[in-house]
């Protein structure tokens, strides 16, 4: 809930004409992001690797309410994208990946696999697109592995189409959108 | 003389348009006399309340937007308890616009549309039967194991749901299949109602005789109410008459005394009870402020002669009579009158209640209707406790059917069983009289692309299950 406070502060500013003129779309973006990957690393290192890898205390589990578990990284990050969309933001934003374990978080929209791919030399990429008519300024960035939990997670999951990803590869990218009006 | 008839005839069909027009917007407002605008029957679901057009509509008409709300109005909740598996956060993402102009998920209407009964299938659903294909085309490319499958199977077989998922999903599958959930306990979880209110320090629990009733002089009770008073749990939790009687008529009036208190009163104490009976068919004509429903206006078959009851706590809870017991079945067999219904007492279930009630079954061994359809459940009370309470919504976990797995048949059957009995129609119809005839394969396939995980794993030399 709490990374839910800047984003929304910095969704505001989105609103704000005045400052939005002053900063560009890339600024905002990248803005965006550094909560987003910030909050991802905290969650990550604090809490699902210290207790899950090293204390030993409780698992991680996609079925946390079910198996009295921690929630995953990846559904952390989409349970905070999903909240900020019932508030009716102006943006979006997604965890997908070229190797994913959900179908449903695989490359879909033409930028999408292009900024996938690009971002695996370890920088972000930036696009406009249209989708549904509307244009979108699309940034992707890198998503590594920041902690052992990543890697073993993924590697031994059943349905992870890839099993060697080692620490500090990109696993996938962090999309964000932000409409062009 | 030609022209003059002309424009009496231009002059008469003026009148006749505006008699007709304002008898239109007479019409309109007007309850009761709406229903020459209605295009069409409303479905199972909502036929009870379809005369109070605004309701869903919206006063005045909100058009798309409003209908939206309406939906939520009544089925946020519940989407929200079940772990909705497609909530509409997940399709407002731009890069769903592709997904969308296939099917808009974002609308219940898409799916749910109203006064189409011609092609209402159960749950309202109003869309063909292979709708998961628009978006899920592709699967056996992921999925070997559903290759071949007919694209009308995937939500008609018991294999999933497009909402709720909680005893389907592939890892609950999994766990069942290698038995470690099977350990059922033969019967269902213990009310406590009266150990929660003495907890929160509500009630003392301390009971109150008939020499201590407080009512007597304004209320007039005949000796034969005295006595059942007298055995009830309200009696023997110390609950006095003017906790139910007496009624703050608010903005600082005196408290009056009623004779027939209504469900508002039973509320005070029993909000989540009563809340989930006004959810249901029982109980939404209050909930909208319409007269009680009645078996009369009902679709269900019901017994004639309980046409003109009229449904509230006490027609299953007698006002100074409340036997469970009799709640569970007898009150539920007094106005129900289907062929599930009928064949109930031939159930081995009924046989499990009957050994119960006279004490011969364990507590919690018999099966009552309303072991299935009012289920207790564990619930998180408004002051952050957990305690277990009989859902009064009875079309909670109706339908699809697979939602009484989880809260009901999983106490005593395995998951295997349970899901085939629930795909078996005629077996329903029957009240599980005899075995299954279907069979669902989902745990089969499960284990195997577990195994099929496994296999990759070892292939590709990760470690397995790291603990
Ligand atoms: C305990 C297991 C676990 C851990 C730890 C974990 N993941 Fe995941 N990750 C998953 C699962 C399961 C999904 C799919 C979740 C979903 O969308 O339902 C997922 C999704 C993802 C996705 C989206 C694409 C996909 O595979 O569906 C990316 C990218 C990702 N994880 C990267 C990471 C990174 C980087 C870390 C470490 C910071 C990490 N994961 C830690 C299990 C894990
Ligand atoms: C809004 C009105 C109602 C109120 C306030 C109410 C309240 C209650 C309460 C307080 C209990 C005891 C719960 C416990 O011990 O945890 C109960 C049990 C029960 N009620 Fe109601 N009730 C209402 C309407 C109904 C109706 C209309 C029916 C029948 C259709 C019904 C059927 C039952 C049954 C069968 C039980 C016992 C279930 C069991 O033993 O598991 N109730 N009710
Ligand atoms: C605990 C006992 C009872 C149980 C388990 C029970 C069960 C149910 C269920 C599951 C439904 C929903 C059916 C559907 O959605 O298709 C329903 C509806 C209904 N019940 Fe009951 N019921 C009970 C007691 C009663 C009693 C005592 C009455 C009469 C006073 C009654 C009258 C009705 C009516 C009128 C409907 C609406 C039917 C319609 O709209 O077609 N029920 N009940
Ligand atoms: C005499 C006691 C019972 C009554 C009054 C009753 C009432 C009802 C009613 C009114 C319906 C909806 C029927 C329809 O849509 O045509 C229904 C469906 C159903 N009932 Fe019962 N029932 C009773 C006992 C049971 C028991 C003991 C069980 C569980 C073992 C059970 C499980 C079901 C199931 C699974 C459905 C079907 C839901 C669906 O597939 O749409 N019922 N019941
Ligand atoms: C909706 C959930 C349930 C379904 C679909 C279901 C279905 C069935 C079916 C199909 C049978 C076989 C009937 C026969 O052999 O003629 C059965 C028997 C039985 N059920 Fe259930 N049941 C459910 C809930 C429960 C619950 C909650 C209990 C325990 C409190 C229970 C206890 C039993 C027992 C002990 C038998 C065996 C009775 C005997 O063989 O004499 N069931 N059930």
């Amino acid at each position: 809930m709490r990374k839910l406070i800047p984003l929304a502060a910095l969704g505001c500013v989105l609103g704000q004409p005045a400052l939005a003129a002053e900063w560009t779309h890339k600024e905002i973006a990248d803005a965006l992001h550094s909560i987003m990957e910030a909050d991802r690393t905290v969650y990550t290192k604090l809490i699902v690797n210290r207790l899950q890898n090293q204390e030993k205390v409780i698992k991680a589990s996609e079925h946390w309410k079910d198996d009295k578990a921690l929630v995953l990284p990846a559904q952390m990050f989409r349970y905070g994208s999903e909240a900020v969309a019932e508030k009716g933001a102006k943006f979006s934003y997604s965890l997908l990946s070229l190797w994913p374990v959900n179908k449903q978080n695989n490359a879909k929209t033409p930028v999408e696999k292009e900024g996938l791919e690009a971002v695996l030399k370890g920088d972000p990429y930036y696009k406009t697109e249209t989708l549904g008519g509307k244009k979108y300024f699309t940034a992707i960035y890198p998503d590594k592995a920041v902690a052992k939990a990543c890697i073993t997670c993924h590697n031994d999951h059943k349905d992870s189409p890839r099993k060697d990803f080692k620490m500090g590869d990109v696993m996938g990218g962090v999309v964000v959108r932000l409409p062009i009006q | 003389m030609k022209r003059f008839a002309a424009y009496r005839i231009w002059a008469l069909w003026l009148a006749a348009s505006a008699l007709l027009a304002a008898w239109f917007a007479w019409a309109v407002q007007t309850p009761g006399e709406q229903s020459v605008f209605m295009p069409g029957q409303t479905t199972h679901a909502h036929h009870q309340i379809e005369m109070k057009c605004a309701t869903c509509h919206g006063e005045p008409f909100k058009g798309a937007e409003g209908i939206q709300q309406a939906c939520l109005s009544c089925h946020a909740a519940e989407l929200k308890a079940m772990d909705d598996s497609h909530p509409v956060s997940k399709f407002t993402d731009p890069r769903n616009a592709g997904t969308l102009a296939k099917l808009d998920a974002r609308q219940c209407v898409t799916c749910h549309t109203e006064h189409k009964r011609e092609i209402t299938h159960p749950a309202g659903v109003t869309l063909p039967d292979d709708f998961c294909i628009r978006c899920h085309a592709g699967v056996e490319k992921e999925r070997p194991s559903h290759k071949g499958m007919a694209f009308t199977s995937c939500a008609t077989s018991g294999c999933h749901n497009f909402h709720d998922n909680r005893a389907l999903y592939e890892d609950f599958l999994i766990r069942h299949g290698h038995g470690d959930a099977a350990k059922s306990a033969g019967v269902v979880r213990e009310r406590g109602l009266k150990e929660f209110m003495v907890y929160m320090d509500y009630l003392d629990g301390e009971p109150v005789t008939a020499a201590e009733m407080d009512g007597r002089v304004e209320l007039q009770p005949t000796p034969a109410v005295v006595k059942n008073w007298e055995h009830t749990a309200h009696a023997k939790a110390g609950v006095n008459c003017s906790a139910c009687h007496q009624v703050n008529p608010g903005k600082g009036g005196e408290p009056v005394w009623v004779k027939r208190p209504d469900h508002q009163v039973c509320a005070a104490c029993h909000k989540p009870e009563v809340d989930g009976f006004l959810s249901g068919l029982h109980g939404m004509r209050l909930k909208q402020g319409l007269s009680p429903m009645q078996p009369g206006l009902a679709e269900l078959p019901m017994k004639p002669d309980a046409a003109h009851k009229s449904l509230s706590c006490t027609s299953c809870h007698g006002a100074h009579t409340f036997d469970t017991r009799r709640a569970a079945v007898e009150a539920c067999l007094s106005c129900h009158d289907d062929g599930h219904a009928r064949a109930y007492k031939a159930s081995p279930h009924f046989a499990l209640w009957h050994e119960e009630v006279q004490g011969r079954g364990p507590k919690g061994s018999g099966v009552s209707c309303a072991t299935c359809h009012m289920p207790r459940i564990e619930y998180l009370t408004p002051e952050d406790e957990t305690r277990t309470l009989v859902q009064h919504n009875q079309n909670d976990n109706l339908r699809p059917n697979e939602k009484m797995i989880r809260s009901v048949c999983l106490s005593c059957h395995t998951l295997q069983f349970s899901l085939d009995a629930l795909a078996d129609g005629a077996l329903v119809t029957r009240n599980f009289m005899g075995l299954p005839k279907h069979h669902v394969d989902s745990i089969r396939m499960a284990l195997e692309a577990e195994k099929r995980g496994q296999a990759r794993n070892a292939a590709s030399g990760t470690a397995g299950d790291e603990e």
